[in-house]
């Protein structure tokens, strides 16, 4: 049986049908979960898509972050569950304090749409253990507020922890630069493209690896990323499931 | 009796956090001929009427929802002013007249 991943649509979600079609490929069943929903319907995973939920406005993610299926999903993060939010939704992730750091304006000030390369500094994980052997990894971002952002302090400490996942990278796979460097298309401190949480469970990252998850699209380097959690979160629900049985038969 | 407190709510980046907003706005300060400017920072300035019985708890909605909602409290500061208040049940009468 497949496994089940759900997907949250926000009002101004843009990218939630890409992201189902990407589960689909990769075996898993997409359920779409609606905003107004507090029910998370069993999901064994969570991703938030990319769009501009409820507008952007005030500040991109922030009334997203208080809606009732969020509450649900800090909740299901809380106890373990597996959640991705790419673009808009890392922005989500982040004003709900479930990543750390914020995003910032482009420092060129540009809503930027293009190809971009990130390399995957962290394999074992459950968001990238089936990257593959890809380096580094093209697929497309469409943003205007994806300068990452977090104090000297956190920075250091996420990259002493491993909780730095992607860095934006020149073609030749070197680490792109802060500023004036295209490599980096927003300004990125240390060119973090995505980070994940304490945990380890809860990650977030500009670039749309779901648009980049067939070669129709001109690039499937993103679907290892898509293919790792989906497997990710199958496991975690057979581990569940057998847990469940265990205790049934006592 | 219940009052309306009118605040603005001040939002600004903090000192240190890259604004490039601001330094655009600074950047073309030179095609108008004016010298002599510098550190501009951009923010957001929010108005909102509470209603409450007194300016202390008024102000303490306030700013409450600065700090958890308006502004991000990693990257950005926030400064709550009174503008103005008013007796709630005279502003509902003439909101009224003046429908009239």
């Amino acid at each position: 049986m497949s496994v089940r991943i759900g997907v949250v649509v926000f009002p101004g979600s843009n990218c939630d049908r890409d992201t189902t079609h990407a589960l689909a490929l990769a075996g898993a069943e997409p359920v779409e979960l609606w905003h107004e929903q507090a029910s998370l319907e069993g999901v064994a995973g969570v991703i938030l898509p990319g769009g501009l939920a409820y507008g952007d406005y005030l500040r991109a993610g922030v009334i997203a972050r208080f809606s009732p299926v969020m509450r649900s999903v800090a909740a299901f993060a809380a106890d373990g569950g597996l959640v991705l939010g790419i673009c808009n939704g890392f922005q989500v992730l982040a004003e709900a304090g479930l990543v750390p750091g914020a995003l910032l304006r482009n420092r060129g000030l540009r809503f930027l749409g293009r190809d971009v390369r990130i390399a995957v500094e962290q394999a074992d994980t459950p968001f990238t253990h089936l990257a593959g052997e890809r380096r580094p990894l093209r697929m497309p971002i469409a943003h205007g507020e994806g300068c990452y952002y977090a104090d000297a302090a956190t920075l250091d400490d996420l990259e002493a922890t491993g909780r730095v996942l992607f860095r934006y990278v020149r073609s030749d796979g070197s680490t792109a630069g802060e500023a004036d460097d295209p490599a980096n298309p927003n300004g990125s401190l240390r060119a973090i493209a995505g980070v994940r949480n304490a945990a380890g469970n809860v990650a977030g990252l500009m670039p749309h690896p779901e648009r980049a998850s067939e070669g129709l699209l001109g690039s499937d380097d993103g679907f290892g990323l898509i293919r790792s959690f989906v497997e990710s979160a199958a496991a975690g629900a057979a581990a569940t499931t057998a847990v469940g049985t265990e205790v049934g038969a006592r | 009796m219940s009052t309306d407190f009118r605040f603005a709510v001040n939002v600004l980046p903090k000192p240190g956090i890259l604004d490039p907003q601001g330094r655009a706005v600074e950047g073309s300060l030179g095609h108008l001929g004016i010298d002599g400017v510098s550190a501009v920072r951009v923010g957001r300035r929010v108005e909102l009427t509470v209603t409450a019985s007194g300016e202390a708890e008024a102000r303490a909605t306030a700013e409450r929802l600065a700090g958890e909602l308006l502004s991000n409290p990693l990257i950005e500061a926030f400064r709550v002013e009174l503008l103005g208040a008013t007796s709630s049940t005279t502003s509902a009468a003439s909101t009224g007249a003046s429908r009239a």
